[in-house]
């Protein structure tokens, strides 16, 4: 895991890692002998609500996967919540890409959200009444109330991802590592996420997810981390819209602006991204 | 009347009886997991693979369920080891070490001379015959397999539902992944001599398939598959008194009828259900 430090990387933000919930250096990371992300060094303060922005295939889920201790890095170090990766995997709450969840599984909506406090819990405990409150605070949040006996496969879209969002609600986190949220919902169940998402940063919750919706990101986020293999940039959320930093990450690649969907094709920059990290710094980052 | 109750006054039968119904409930309970799981044919494997540690328990004159168990238990893990290993499909791996295994079994059993009609009992199951030591061994197992299951049954069920969600929030999924094919290695033992090798899978998969088809959570799909599993087990273990027939074959027949009344006749997937719009 991470090698004991022999000297300070040269890109290490040593300075950001004391109030760094999850911190990054130099990581290379990827499955079978692909990297999917390559040298990337980044710290997120607490309390921060990061956007992972970049195209299809640019690492971001890989991204998630290693803070969340899923993935071992091939080189580089990490740091969650001031320890390695899945140390403190109880504070941590990870929610995957919809695509991976079997929705014909019998279970009910209340079922899934209790999951949540599963790890909490230990084995032989058998969920208690502080639990079943943590459980209807969180279905009462994302408005499912009234699904808690639904099976899942049920519901629709964006009312799964409202249930998968309750799941992390449920176990109180520090640190929240959400694959795709807000993905293919409607604009209402967005807001209302997004809401969430907001309101849980602001009681110093760090919250970082993975979108495809520029638009979003841009608005409702407070900081955005642009990845292409390589971390493009990193900084306040405004800065995803700045044309040399959207042509560098997504290069040919087809990007989503809230309903339009374009298509960046600037052949100097392609496959050339990451030569150089951009790395904005604010005094006061918007939330 | 008496065709039923008769039956119940010898001791072989009792005996019978208890082992079967065992085998219908610990199969079931487990057999739930392995469905959800995909892992029916991992089930299959194990129960082919412990095979020739019967063979060898027979030769050597040991009870055939530490011989049946270790190699079943063996090759339990050294498939879940394989497929977190080697650059191979996990089907793939099942079939090149359970085939193996299994002809291991067959070369051993017909290298034999002489009469080896209870080895046979162990291919087609021939529960009628059952000791009271085996009995015994049957209760400890099935106490342990059941005590696991009571104390990680929601550990179990959350690294089944989301191994990524459940892992990222610190439960041991690799470990209950290994713990679990040790679960499966010890169900398949349990039910060896009640429907036999060849069989076992069904009483693994067939009942809770069944109460899939009629409930959409999982504790009452677990009950559900339990009250199938032992009622199977004791309905098809009367069968096989009567007609004087392999036990596994009756037991795994009954089961597999209720599955397709189930199916053409139950509420959500039968011919009867009113057809709802299709959810994905």
């Amino acid at each position: 895991m991470s090698a004991p430090q022999t000297r300070p990387h040269e890109h290490e933000p040593g300075h950001q890692r004391a109030h760094s919930d999850v911190w990054l250096s130099a990581v290379t990371a990827g499955y079978g002998d692909r990297p999917a992300i390559e040298d990337v060094t980044l710290a997120l303060e607490a309390g921060s609500l990061v956007a992972v922005v970049g195209p299809n295939g640019a690492g971001k889920s890989t991204l998630l996967k290693v803070m969340a201790g899923l993935l071992q890095p091939w080189s580089g170090r990490v740091e969650v919540l001031g320890g390695a990766p899945g140390r403190e995997a109880r504070r941590v709450a990870y929610v995957p890409q919809a695509e991976t969840v079997d929705w014909a599984f019998p279970v009910t909506v209340g079922d899934v959200v209790m999951m949540g406090r599963y790890p909490l819990l230990g084995p032989l405990r058998r969920p208690g009444s502080l639990d079943r409150r943590h459980v209807d605070e969180a279905l009462e949040k994302v408005g499912m109330t009234d699904h808690r006996r639904t099976q899942i496969g049920r519901l629709s879209g964006g009312q799964r991802r409202r249930v998968f969002l309750a799941r992390a609600l449920a176990a109180d986190p520090a640190l929240y590592l959400l694959d795709e949220p807000v993905t293919g919902i409607d604009a209402t169940t967005q807001d209302d996420l997004m809401d969430i998402l907001v309101a849980e940063s602001g009681r110093g919750r760090t919250v970082v997810a993975t979108t495809h919706d520029l638009a979003t990101a841009a608005q409702r986020f407070g900081r955005v981390a642009a990845i292409n293999r390589r971390l493009i940039a990193y900084g306040p959320a405004s800065l995803i819209l700045d044309p040399e930093i959207l042509s560098r990450t997504y290069g040919g690649h087809l990007l989503v602006l809230g309903n339009q969907t374009v298509v960046l094709d600037d052949a100097h920059h392609h496959d050339q991204a990451g030569e150089g990290e951009i790395h904005y710094h604010e005094e006061s980052p918007r939330r | 009347m008496d065709a039923v109750l008769d039956p119940l006054s010898f001791p072989f039968f009792q005996r019978a009886l208890l082992a079967s119904a065992l085998a219908g409930v610990v199969c079931a309970v487990v057999g739930s997991y392995v469905v959800l799981k995909g892992l029916a044919f991992i089930g299959d494997a194990v129960a082919h693979a412990a095979f020739p540690g019967v063979v060898v328990a027979y030769i050597v004159g040991g009870p055939y369920i530490i011989g049946g168990g270790i190699a079943a238990f063996a090759t339990a893990i050294s498939i879940g080891w394989i497929s977190r290993r080697a650059h191979l499909r996990v089907d793939t791996a099942i079939g090149v070490v359970f085939a193996g295994a299994f002809a291991l079994g067959i070369f051993l059993y017909s290298a034999i001379k002489g009469f080896v009609g209870d080895l046979f009992g162990f291919l087609v199951g021939n529960v009628l015959s059952i000791g009271v030591d085996d009995l015994v061994g049957l209760l400890v197992l099935a106490a342990i397999v059941l005590g696991v299951v009571a104390v990680l049954w929601k550990e179990l069920l959350y690294a089944t539902f989301d191994p990524l969600g459940a892992a990222a929030s610190g439960l041991p999924v690799g470990g209950l992944e290994y713990l679990f094919l040790g679960l499966v290695a010890l169900t398949i033992v349990i039910s060896l001599q009640a429907v036999g090798i060849i069989l076992v899978v069904a009483m693994l998969v067939t009942p809770a398939a069944t109460a899939q088809l009629l409930t959409v959570r999982f504790s009452r799909l677990v009950g559900l598959a339990v009250l199938i599993g032992a009622g199977s087990a004791v309905v098809g273990l009367y069968l096989s008194y009567w007609f004087d027939v392999a036990s596994g074959a009756t037991i795994v027949l009954a089961q597999s009828a209720l599955f397709l009344i189930v199916l053409l006749l139950g509420p959500n997937s039968g011919l009867l259900a009113r057809r709802r719009p299709a959810v994905t």
